[in-house]
């Protein structure tokens, strides 16, 4: 659709909400909701400090006496506690704001350091091509014979008993996003590499090198802008991954301590306690999770369908 | 009773907050074993006219009104179980690019004896037989052998005359070519439509030809419609067209050829460009690049009117041909 | 040709060659033959030992079918691709074996229009900005105003309205994209354009437009071109020369005029006789046997052999030599050469 007809320049937001993006959005329920549940758990975990009624990090809040009380729809439930406490006595729900949060954080990090190495290598390797080509692709593909838990889970351990546990411990987080981020880079990579494999052939790129620009500039500034779709697909998907990644690291122990919640060591902490009656612990926590990916997943689902060439016809 | 008869036939789009018309009130009539070309530019909706001849538009394309009488049955109203007694065995098509009209899985002559089976009882052999002639009618070296190639074993001069050898196997009374050489070099495409013209010719087939190339309508058809934003401009005999065009997007097409300037002179050139569907001008859509426009031209949509032996959708035309130097019909 | 000497030609093409190797892996040389394991590559031989020049001011085309190597010449020109043997000169200076930091001053004398005015210009960037990159890449101490002040004339003289400066690609049809890909070109100020076949996707009024755009283009800026192109009309219209390039190899080069009045590589005769005109009302031309061969592994002799109505013994042993000819015409072929009877 032309707006070559229409004599003002149609602002920001109407151009957006004109887009065909914006309008495959709006008749697709699933996207809706999905975005919509993804926003909210999203800015519930970003406002945890705001919204949490107890700070799970704060000592002084927790009492070993609240240990294991259930939900309030349960008998013998405490009302402070909305949806119980956990075996430490932390608010369920608090302590569920902050996983959420903190497994968010780790989840994005993680992708941007993977799509920051995987578009690097991938827009040299499919650029420059030829033996750096072969090169890094084959580096890509030992990479990818590896299953990424299988990766982490030898790192961390090496770590955890080089490190000790309390440094380990301390610097989690970090570990965390560095070998989730590092172990699913080639699937960057090999996304990018075609792209740009597909874009350097087209004539733009030509004719920006006969004008001279050099290769940096026809990387960064030609070529990138126009592999983006395939980014963001797959950028939705390696967020679920990595979400999932650091709740099974946490959850076989490898991960977030106890005394740092995410949503896969709450898991964790709860399975102990879930045959002898505290289902709530594990039970709450993994349908938050189950929901945060399921909505990714499908917001990654909508978004190929739309930026996919071959279905899409601007 | 002509062959084929279109009239008023309308064609819509319906795109997502509005319907647009790709083709408006087409209506012309084609007779046993004669051959129409379609002329226009991208955008003008000949490959669309041609589409809706064999019912083969697809969503979000439909026929809105008019008829598509084809033998004296409406074609528009057909489901698709009717069509197929009707397409490929009455009718049938040429595709623009020979690269990829043929399955590439099949062999030459599995795709051409399953044509032949699916609307003859025929054996095998039977076909197969038919197959070799159609495609020694077609000049194709050795065609025994070629049955059994795939299409990729084949150049694209090589394969577009396969093409019109499945479009002629089951001796169809018409045949649509859509730029059938477009995708072909200027050499084989030579090849090509003197090959179509003599096989229409011989086996009385009617032809629409679709093409953007004046010359090559002139060369192949007897009549000549004109296409310009979803309607018919000029229509009438291809020589008079071509010799005495009236409508005044007919001489600007023919006056921007190179063949038309002296060398090294600036080309007549049409100012502006084609109007896309969603923005049809109001009144004569050739108005905004019209150098004869008036003001109810911009008000006014044109009905075609005849002048002399041709019919021509312009206002202006009585005027636009005293104009011109030799005044012989003045009005 | 003697004043030639003092004054070199703008554009030289000396003995020019660019074989692609198919077979790129060590593995895929590898052969399966007659019970052994032989190692053999496979090229394409597109351009062929071309030799022409342009001078100044001059519209040289490069005529012929696909696959016959014009746009490899086009691209070897423009530096896109290394040549396999041979050399480029422009302006008297060796230019093919340059690094691209030393062939930057000449980026912006030579530049080059793209036949697909939908893939031609970055997507995601404004017109402007597309405009407005290549000035100041080459003239970093211009200062906003002066790129400002360049690009605006630009696109005046073109004819790109001003109101299109914010819109992308997308919004344009094909014959305004050319136009802004015209814009762009220019905007560097060249002396020399290599077009590689830039109307030929675009509709007959547009092409004429754009034709108009470049002769304009060509009379106030005083540009040489190099167009490639398969439409003779256009040819006719548009050159000063022609080359006529088939399998790689130039069969026939001779001023514009010599060359439609009087063809006489029996190639040229055939495609000039190919072109549709309006005037005939059947088809009306020179019947070529067989197809165009694949330029993989060339067979000797005259590329034409396979497809001549004249070729004898000699011409499937020995490849002919471009021989001038008393109009000035440059031909190869044998039959030309030693008269042999034609027609």
């Amino acid at each position: 659709m032309s707006d070559m007809t229409t004599s003002t320049e149609p602002t920001l937001m109407r151009r957006i909400w004109d887009s065909n993006m914006a309008y495959s959005f709006r008749r697709n329920p699933v996207a809706v909701v999905s975005l919509l549940i993804f926003a909210v758990i999203a800015l519930s975990a970003i406002l945890a400090p705001l919204i949490a009624p107890f700070d799970p990090y704060d000592p002084a809040q927790i009492d070993i006496m609240n240990s294991e009380y259930p939900p309030v729809w349960v008998d013998g439930s405490e009302s402070q506690f909305m949806l119980g406490t956990d075996d430490q006595g932390r608010d369920l729900w608090s302590t569920i704001l902050y996983g959420t949060r903190l497994s968010l954080l780790i989840g994005l990090c993680a992708v941007t350091l993977q799509a920051f190495l995987g578009i690097s290598i991938g827009l040299i390797a499919g650029y420059v091509g030829g033996r750096l080509d072969s090169l890094l692709m084959r580096l890509a593909d030992i990479q990818l014979s590896f299953s990424t838990l299988m990766v982490a889970i030898i790192f961390l351990a090496i770590t955890q008993a080089m490190f000790g546990s309390d440094t380990f411990n301390r610097f989690a987080v970090y570990f965390l996003i560095a070998v989730i981020g590092i172990a699913e880079w080639p699937q960057y990579a090999r996304t990018v590499r075609a792209t740009v494999l597909a874009e350097k052939k087209k004539e733009y790129v030509d004719s920006a090198r006969v004008l001279g620009f050099g290769p940096m500039r026809i990387m960064v500034r030609h070529i990138l802008p126009n592999s983006l779709s395939p980014i963001f697909v797959i950028s939705t998907v390696q967020v679920a991954n990595a979400i999932i990644s650091e709740a099974s690291l946490s959850f076989l122990g490898l991960g977030m301590p106890p005394s740092q919640p995410s949503l896969g060591s709450l898991i964790s902490s709860g399975f102990d306690y879930i045959f002898s009656g505290s289902w709530w612990i594990t039970a709450i926590p993994g349908i938050v999770l189950v929901v945060l990916v399921l909505v990714i997943n499908l917001l990654g689902d909508w978004m190929r369908d739309v930026l996919n060439p071959k279905l899409y016809k601007g | 009773m002509s062959l084929l008869s279109v009239s008023d036939l309308t064609v819509k789009f319906a795109m997502r907050d509005q319907t647009v018309t790709a083709l408006h009130d087409i209506s012309f009539d084609l007779a046993k074993g004669e051959r129409l070309g379609i002329v226009g530019e991208s955008g003008a909706g000949k490959s669309i006219t041609g589409f809706s001849l064999m019912n083969l538009l697809s969503k979000p394309g439909y026929i809105d009104s008019g008829k598509i009488l084809f033998e004296g049955q409406d074609i528009a109203g057909m489901n698709d179980a009717q069509m197929r007694g009707i397409r490929g065995n009455k009718m049938a098509m040429i595709f623009q690019d020979p690269m990829v009209t043929l399955n590439p899985v099949l062999t030459i002559g599995q795709q051409m004896v399953e044509t032949l089976q699916a609307h003859r009882k025929l054996s095998r052999d039977e076909a197969e037989q038919i197959a070799i002639v159609k495609l020694r009618e077609v000049y194709i070296p050795s065609p025994e052998e070629r049955l059994n190639q795939y299409p990729h074993e084949l150049s694209g001069g090589m394969r577009q005359r396969i093409i019109i050898a499945m479009a002629l196997l089951l001796n169809p009374q018409l045949i649509i070519a859509d730029e059938p050489t477009t995708a072909l070099d200027v050499t084989i495409q030579a090849d090509i439509m003197e090959l179509l013209l003599e096989l229409c010719q011989s086996n009385k087939v009617g032809l629409i030809l679709i093409t953007h190339d004046l010359g090559v309508v002139s060369q192949m058809t007897e009549r000549t419609l004109v296409m310009y934003a979803g309607r018919i401009v000029e229509a009438g005999r291809t020589r008079e067209i071509i010799n005495d065009p009236q409508h005044p997007y007919t001489q600007g097409l023919i006056n921007a050829l190179p063949q038309q300037t002296l060398p090294g002179h600036r080309l007549k050139q049409i100012p502006g460009n084609m109007p896309s569907l969603t923005s049809i001008p109001v009144g004569c859509p050739f108005s905004p690049r019209c150098s004869y426009a008036v003001d109810h031209c911009r008000t006014t949509r044109p009905e075609p009117i005849s002048y002399g032996t041709v019919r021509v959708a312009c206002h202006e035309v009585n005027r636009l041909h005293n104009d011109t130097p030799d005044q012989e019909k003045q009005a | 040709m003697s004043e030639a000497k003092t004054n070199p030609p703008l554009l030289e093409l000396r003995g020019l060659e660019k074989r692609f190797e198919l077979d790129k892996g060590f593995l895929e040389t590898l052969r399966f033959k007659g019970g052994r394991i032989t190692r053999e590559r496979r090229q394409v031989h597109a351009v062929n030992s071309v030799s022409m020049t342009a001078e100044k001011g001059e519209v040289l085309c490069v005529v012929g079918e696909s696959g016959c190597g014009k746009s490899t010449v086009a691209r070897l020109v423009a530096g896109l691709l290394t040549p396999s043997a041979g050399e480029i000169h422009y302006d008297g200076e060796r230019i093919d074996n340059r690094t691209r930091k030393a062939m930057m001053p000449l980026r912006s004398k030579m530049q080059m229009i793209f036949q697909n005015p939908y893939a031609s210009l970055n997507p995601r960037m404004t017109i402007w900005q597309s405009l407005v990159e290549p000035v100041r890449h080459h003239n970093p101490q211009m200062s906003k105003g002066e790129v400002r002040d360049r690009v605006s004339d630009v696109m005046r003289s073109v004819g790109v309205d001003p109101s299109w400066s914010k819109r992308y690609p997308h919004e344009f049809s094909g014959g305004q994209r050319q136009r802004i890909a015209i814009a762009r070109a220019l905007t560097v100020d060249p002396e020399f354009i290599i077009a590689d076949e830039p109307i030929s996707a675009l509709d007959v009024s547009i092409q004429a437009q754009v034709l108009n755009l470049m002769l304009e283009a060509r009379e106030e800026r005083g540009l040489t071109y190099l167009f490639i192109t398969h439409d003779l009309s256009v040819v006719q219209h548009f050159g000063t020369r022609v080359a006529v390039l088939y399998l790689g190899a130039i069969c026939e080069l001779a001023d514009t005029q010599t060359l439609f009045s009087n063809p006489k590589h029996p190639y040229t005769r055939a495609l000039l006789s190919a072109v549709p005109q309006l005037k005939d009302d059947r088809p009306n031309h020179i019947r070529l046997k067989g197809e165009i061969p694949t330029p993989i592994n060339l067979p000797k002799g005259c590329p034409f052999h396979s497809r001549c109505a004249y070729a004898r013994d000699q011409c499937r042993m020995e490849q002919p030599k471009a021989v001038h000819q008393p109009d000035g015409s440059l031909v190869a072929c044998h039959a030309v050469e030693e008269d042999w009877p034609r027609d």
